[in-house]
């Protein structure tokens, strides 16, 4: 992302400083992470120290601060899917993927959040892979749903 | 569009778009709720624009996607109109047969009507089904009338005929004083009166004033408000506008968590149709009131939801709470007087103004007046909203609204008021839902979340999954939550592993009591609920686990053990093919065993295993059986010669 787009984020919200989390929703979504070139780029032009920056991209979950994978896994652990055996589905995802909650593989393929709730709760336990919603998941189904990612 | 400039012109675009519209013209109404998208709804939504096309019908029905109904567990829902015929589940291959059958001919696809599991009966329209039947539908009616992203299906059904009326016809003060009659309680959690909270910023010195939508719905298993601003943001637009007049605002803000894109969306696009239309900006309706909104993302933070760290989080800085020696209506974001109220508050406001104070207090209970939208989902028949008055029995929701627990389950428990809130167990079904009657039974109203529950939910497991919750979503800056509840989760995930030790309840209570005394905010000082309401009904569970080393529901992972019962076995193979931890020994007519050592307990074999053998077991609490000898286990078929 070069400083340009940064800008033009940045001027969208008419360059105010209390919409620095709204300016870094917006390079996240683009990005899908946080470049350190990027942050000192929005600590320049709203004049906000880097230090308050770095606390908002810590504090709030939206904000990653390393690359992600191609795709992202989430999985709900919401109370609906808890009850009805999310933590069993993220086990079995997590042997598949080797990778935890957080993290992201080598090959820069997986990256692996658990989200709280995706309001889907009639279709829990619920599996989400860029976006698309897996509903209804079981163990013994998770690996037919990531065998498609390549 | 030309801008509305009075109450006359308001009414002449309604008429006008009215006149447009042929009532009679069938129109197809699909949910696009994000319940619904999961399911397939777009497919679906597709489908029917194809169709509609390739049979030559695209001047003789309409087509709308809409928000949420409620009724998730049978989504995708499509309803015709004018008949109401509510089809459910349906897939796009359904979509030709809808087309020739309902819209051509008139008739009913009976395969997709909704079928009454007790007395086999079908239910051709939306209101002959009993998960609707039995709810007062006030706030979210309108969700499957409208389509969400249009201002003039709003405009269809009455919409801002409440802002009109304020505007021309009352005073600030009355529409204060009508909330305040209305006895509306704040439907984001605390239950504090709006009426109260209104007057308190109006009457603050400070010239600017702000009105803020709290849409931050972060508990788990709760989507009202998401429902609710993606199916029909300008009724909580007007509500906004209709609180800035009534406390002297100016400037409104929407916070809601970027989870919910399709809410950003639906209620970013209402802003700037009201503001085309000019329902929002300088002299509204010719009345001479300015009003400006703005969408504020939050960013993840479940903190967010309690009113001062959401103020502090729209001024672009970490959402951390801090002390309300004075209110947030008093000096609240920016340091000006703020009324913060919940999506689904709001949206009760135009009902209020429009049929009036008197019409509102007829519904509910005593000291809670109106409706409340549930979520109602976890071990339960009929996942989905619901909108109930006050005072309706948990026993009602859950059986004559829910259908019950699904699959022959006893019931358990019921937890309401998100992850602060607590379980309510079955002997007291026949409560009463309201703020008050909740809170004495130890849980709370919240924002409405209501989790069932049954007999395979582990009581301890509950308690420690809130707590871990709570846990990662403490903003830290008080001791008693950041450090209490981190030791509160360690004590409880011991206890679920069969570490639990004498005297570990003991100390648990003692770290809630300091966390309920001494946390700065509403999330620190409510935090130890999930843990005390299920000791005070469970305490049971708590000792099996801490002396017997035993989870009586069978579900805690370390204190399980998975057993094929060899008399019940028939070496059918498939637990053997699905393990993935190829860890169940035997084979072809041998019967299985599961191998202790390498079984990683994720359920597998169990979820399997064919119900006419049931042959998979959970053991808790006792050794498991040793495997049977080798020259045992060959099990020899009867011919199977005619």
């Amino acid at each position: 992302m070069n400083n340009e787009r940064i800008d033009q984020i940045i001027d969208k919200h008419h360059g105010e400083a209390s919409s620095l989390i709204q300016v870094l929703l917006e390079i996240q979504s683009e990005k899908h992470w946080l470049p350190k070139e990027a942050l000192e780029r929005v600590s320049e032009k709203l004049q906000v120290p880097l230090t308050r920056i770095q606390h908002i991209a810590t504090f709030y979950k939206a904000f990653s601060l390393v690359p992600k994978g191609r795709h992202e896994i989430h999985i709900c652990l919401g109370t609906a899917c808890h009850v009805r055996g999310a933590t069993r589905v993220l086990d079995t995802v997590q042997d598949l993927t080797g990778i935890r909650p957080g993290e992201t593989d080598l090959d820069l393929k997986f990256s692996l959040e658990t989200v709280n709730c995706l309001g889907c709760c009639a279709l829990g336990p619920v599996l989400e892979v860029d976006g698309k919603t897996h509903g209804k998941m079981a163990p013994a189904k998770t690996a037919d749903v990531l065998k498609n990612c390549d | 569009m030309p801008r509305v400039n009075s109450t006359d012109e308001l009414e002449k675009i309604r008429k006008e778009i009215l006149s447009r519209r042929d009532p009679n013209q069938p129109c197809i109404s699909i949910c696009a709720g994000a319940g619904c998208l999961a399911s397939g709804a777009s497919e679906v939504i597709a489908a029917f624009k194809e169709e509609i096309e390739k049979q030559g019908l695209k001047t003789d029905v309409n087509t709308k996607g809409t928000g949420c109904p409620g009724f998730c567990e049978r989504g995708p829902v499509v309803v015709i109109y004018p008949e109401e015929t509510c089809y459910l589940q349906v897939k796009p291959e359904d979509v030709p047969e809808i087309l020739s059958q309902t819209i051509k001919e008139k008739k009913v696809v009976n395969r997709l009507l909704y079928i009454d599991p007790t007395t086999g009966e079908k239910a051709t329209h939306e209101s002959d089904i009993p998960f609707y039947k039995n709810q007062v539908r006030n706030i979210i009616c309108n969700n499957s009338k409208i389509d969400s992203k249009s201002i003039d299906d709003y405009l269809a059904i009455d919409g801002y005929s409440a802002l009109a009326k304020v505007l021309t016809g009352m005073t600030p003060e009355e529409v204060l004083e009508e909330v305040k009659k209305s006895n509306l309680r704040g439907r984001g959690g605390g239950g504090f009166p709006a009426g109260r909270k209104w007057e308190g910023s109006r009457n603050a010195p400070e010239k600017i004033k702000y009105v803020i939508v709290n849409a931050d719905e972060g508990d788990p298993g709760a989507f009202m408000d998401r429902a609710l601003l993606e199916g029909n943001p300008h009724s909580i637009l007007e509500g906004l506008i209709i609180g800035g007049y009534a406390i002297g605002s100016q400037e409104g803000y929407i916070y809601v968590r970027q989870e919910y894109p399709l809410a950003v969306e639906n209620i970013t696009l209402a802003i700037q149709r009201a503001e085309e239309y000019g329902f929002l900006g300088k002299n509204i309706l010719g009345s001479g009131f300015d009003f400006t909104v703005k969408v504020h993302q939050g960013a993840g933070a479940f903190v967010c939801g309690e009113s001062t760290a959401l103020m502090t989080a729209l001024e672009g800085r970490a959402g951390e709470p801090r002390p309300k020696y004075i209110r947030s209506n008093i000096v609240g974001l920016w340091g000006r007087p703020s009324v913060l109220n919940n999506v689904e508050t709001w949206a009760n406001v135009p009902l209020i103004i429009n049929k009036g104070a008197d019409w509102f207090t007829q519904f509910g209970t005593e000291g809670s007046k109106g409706t409340k939208i549930f979520s109602l989902v976890g071990k339960i028949t009929n996942t989905g909203l619901v909108e109930v008055p006050m005072g309706i029995t948990l026993r009602d929701i859950i059986y004559k609204i829910g259908g019950g627990i699904p699959g022959g389950k006893k019931f358990k428990a019921v937890q309401t008021g998100g992850p602060s809130g607590g379980c309510i167990p079955e002997e007291l079904l026949d409560l009463q839902v309201g703020f008050d009657e909740l809170t004495q039974a130890g849980s709370m109203m919240g924002s409405g979340g209501m989790i069932v529950l049954d007999e395979d939910t582990c009581m301890v497991d509950v308690s420690r999954y809130f707590i871990n919750f709570l846990t990662d979503e403490s903003c830290g800056k008080c001791v008693p939550c950041r450090e209490g509840l981190r030791q509160m989760h360690k004590i409880l995930t011991n206890i679920t592993k069969g570490k639990g030790k004498e005297g570990d309840i003991a100390l648990l209570e003692e770290l809630s009591e300091t966390a309920i005394e001494a946390a700065l905010c509403a999330l620190g000082k409510s935090a130890p609920n999930p843990f005390l309401s299920t000791l005070r009904y469970f305490r049971d569970e708590y000792e099996a686990h801490i002396k017997e080393k035993r989870c009586p529901a069978l579900s805690c992972k370390e204190l399980i053990a998975y057993h094929i019962d060899p008399a019940k076995c028939q070496a059918c193979m498939i637990c053997l093919k699905k393990c993935p931890a190829e860890a169940i020994g035997g084979g072809k007519n041998k019967i299985h065993v599961v191998e202790q050592e390498k079984c990683t307990k994720c359920g597998t074999c169990f979820e399997v295993c064919p119900p006419r053998f049931a042959a998979v077991q959970k053991i808790s609490g006792e050794p498991v059986p040793s495997p049977i000898p080798e020259e045992e286990r060959i099990i020899i078929r009867k011919s199977k010669e005619k």
